[in-house]
């Protein structure tokens, strides 16, 4: 039980970035935008997150908790939405190529956080070196009063920083908002087939704006998740948050484009991820194949929803495509 | 009852499609979006490290071709060799791009490409040098067609979306490069592969010096693929079958064309061109397999082919245009002493100009009238 326990814990914190990562990026699918640039904006809101937390503990002597926390998470969220808005112009307003646009706004993204990131461990003294202890510490306060209940359940669901549970809520808002009312309506007309929400009056421009934008926003908080709680704070040059990012895009279609889904699948895909180092006796190079089966569940539910047709577990009908109005 | 429709004014401006351009208009568009985009890395490059930009531009162009007598040979063929991989990656899409499958997954055929590459110099490294390059080759080709296939057969069969298809085979393929690292691993315990066969008398796999250039081979064996692909893409009916179904499934079908065999031979082709980017990748030039071998250049790769509008000469210019500039802004991070991580960044942003630059190019705006024309 203990090992279990350890390994839920695990899976729910790596479960949290990906979760935010991919309901960001299902209002972006929903709206008709595949957009591959979510490591990289998940760079942008991790890095950005870390940048005004430092500025703000340097300047004072007893930053504040709750300062800390807006300062970062403001700065995610908008740095990140930047990055959104960037794609947004391209590819609506300029009429870019999708998939050509995402990947450079990831290139571009792991470029901005890895030269911040780099410079700001200089800045501090070397690797390891940047700190932002009082806005890690504000993150990864827990739930007050459930914290406490002892035993296996309390450390199943109730040991966790405030912004595991702010994931879950933010999916299940994401979820209401997509199924249940009529801008969700809205968006998802647009991305099924945009030239009948424009004949239905839908202002398909600015949905697709809005979506990606604020889509993008929430991504970033998994950024700005992975930095202030996962690795408390410090920042690191190894490539992490870009296969994180890349496996937001897999959650994506392994949630058939439900945020509801993205709840379990998240932790689901940490367990698949985390399994490895519970299994006894198996070299380090088979812990690297274990590793695949976040990617193989992926593909093999890609094909799976392929075969069955299902109306509902379609990717929505004009992801990818391009809308512009005097093409018809 | 026209006149009664509306009196709202019309938008200020207006987007239409243009006809064509005249080539040296769209060459313009793209040199003013390069310059442009150089312009406002270099305010950027300014406002970080307060350097002079012309220096800046300067230390760039020394960090692809070299400052001085000593090192000018040695950094120029580094630029080449990383241009032609870059190339030979992008020449690999170009088939599947104009068939408009999105083959997003040349990362991953390129690390297969590498690991059976790698293999084969590990394991065979006792067969003559001939008979193990021949090996060496093919086994790449085919690792690489193999993971380009696995995507085509399910896209041709059940429609399964082949964006994300490929994307998730790279990181399977970035596994399996994990995998094999740790279990090839010299020293032990040192989790790197390390330089294969060096030290050893013949140091077999290893592309053999041309001429005392240790690159040539990379650069011929590119430059036949690409003109190879220009031709067979442009002159050959199996281009032309991949042009017609990258207009229009249904024409290709209405013309008789069996649109499920052309997706698959494609995607053969495809994968294994990327594959043998592996192949070169390892043979001839790094000598040894990470989990970096494809570096990103799979992704950057798919850029460079869609902006060249698949036509693989373009590509050599686009591909050297990118390497240069990854090349120098190393260059510049170390002279200046910033993070070498400030070259993605750079790209990222002419990257984003030469994208945006399409649009003026497809389209064109116009502008709203005076009111007179309306009264």
């Amino acid at each position: 039980m203990g090992g279990f326990v350890t390994l839920f814990q695990q899976a729910v914190a790596f479960g949290t970035i990906i979760m935010f990562g991919a309901v960001g990026e299902i209002i972006t699918e929903k709206s008709g935008n595949l957009n591959l640039g979510v490591p990289g904006i998940m760079y942008l809101g991790g890095i950005s997150s870390l940048l005004g937390a430092f500025f703000y503990e340097n300047s004072t002597d007893n930053p504040i908790p709750i300062v800390c926390v807006l300062i970062a998470a403001v700065c995610a969220f908008l740095a990140s939405a930047l990055g959104g808005l960037i794609f947004s112009f391209l590819t609506i307003t300029l009429r870019a190529n999708q998939n050509v646009t995402g990947l450079t706004l990831t290139i571009f993204g792991s470029g901005v956080a890895n030269f911040f990131g780099g410079s700001l461990n200089q800045l501090s003294g070397g690797v390891g070196q940047l700190r932002v202890p009082a806005t890690s510490d504000a993150f990864r306060a827990q739930l007050p009063g459930l914290s406490n209940i002892g035993g296996d359940i309390g450390k199943l669901f109730f040991q966790y920083g405030w912004l595991a549970y702010v994931a879950i809520l933010v999916a299940i808002l994401a979820q209401v908002y997509l199924s249940r009312t009529r801008t969700g309506l809205n968006l998802r007309a647009v991305g099924e087939n945009p030239a009948t929400a424009d004949a239905a009056g839908a202002n398909v421009t600015l949905y697709k704006y809005l979506a990606t934008c604020i889509g993008a926003g929430i991504s970033g908080l998994g950024g700005l998740y992975y930095v202030m709680d996962f690795t408390q704070g410090k920042w690191a040059n190894d490539g992490t948050i870009e296969s994180l990012g890349w496996l937001a895009v897999a959650l994506v279609i392994f949630t058939t484009w439900r945020p509801k889904n993205a709840i379990w699948g998240s932790y689901l895909f940490g367990l698949l991820y985390w399994v490895y180092m519970y299994i006894v006796g198996i070299s380090r190079a088979s812990q690297e194949l274990f590793k695949m089966l976040p990617y193989v569940v992926t593909i093999v539910v890609l094909i799976i929803i392929s075969l069955r047709k299902k109306r509902e577990n379609q990717p929505p009908e004009a992801l990818g495509l391009p809308y512009f109005r005097e093409d018809r | 009852m026209a006149a009664a429709v509306s009196h709202k004014k019309d938008p200020l401006i207006r987007i239409a499609r243009r006809d064509s351009m005249p080539l040296w208009k769209s060459v313009l568009v793209r040199v003013i979006a390069v310059i442009a985009s150089l312009l406002v890395a270099g305010i950027i490059i300014y406002l970080l490290t307060g350097a002079s930009p012309l220096n800046v531009y300067k230390s760039m162009l020394q960090g692809a071709f070299g400052n001085n007598s000593a090192n000018y040979s040695q950094k120029t063929w580094q630029t080449i060799r990383d241009t032609m991989m870059l190339l030979c990656i992008a020449v690999g899409l170009a088939p599947a791009f104009k068939m408009k499958f999105w083959n997003i997954g040349a990362e991953g055929q390129v690390l297969v490409g590498g690991i059976v590459t790698a293999a084969c110099m590990i394991y065979f490294k006792d067969l003559p040098p001939v008979l193990l390059f021949i090996v060496m080759f093919l086994g790449s080709l085919l690792a690489g067609a193999l993971w380009g296939l696995l995507p085509a057969v399910f896209k041709s069969k059940w429609n399964t979306n082949e964006t994300l298809f490929t994307l998730m085979m790279n990181y399977v393929a970035l596994q399996l490069t994990s995998f094999c690292v740790a279990k090839w691993e010299n020293p032990v315990g040192s989790n790197k592969v390390g330089i294969i066969n060096q030290g050893v008398e013949n140091q077999q796999g290893w592309f053999p010096a041309i001429f005392g250039q240790d690159y040539l081979l990379n650069v011929i064996l590119v430059m036949a693929v690409t003109v190879g692909m220009f031709f067979y893409l442009k002159y050959s009916k199996q281009g032309y079958e991949i042009s017609v179904i990258g207009d229009s499934q249904n024409t290709a079908r209405y013309a008789g064309i069996n649109v499920n065999k052309v997706i698959i031979r494609t995607m053969l082709i495809s994968g294994a061109v990327c594959g043998m980017a592996g192949f070169i990748t390892v043979a001839g030039s790094s000598h040894t397999i990470s989990t970096s071998t494809a570096g990103g250049k799979g992704f950057t790769a798919i850029i460079v082919a869609w902006l060249a509008k698949f036509n693989t000469f373009t590509m050599i210019l686009i591909a050297l245009l990118i390497t240069v500039l990854d090349k120098g802004a190393i260059q510049v991070a170390t002279e200046f002493n910033i993070s070498k991580d400030m070259s993605n960044m750079i790209t990222g942003i002419i990257l984003f100009f030469i994208i945006g630059s399409e649009f003026f190019i497809n389209y064109r705006l116009i502008f709203r009238k005076k009111e007179k024309e309306a009264a």
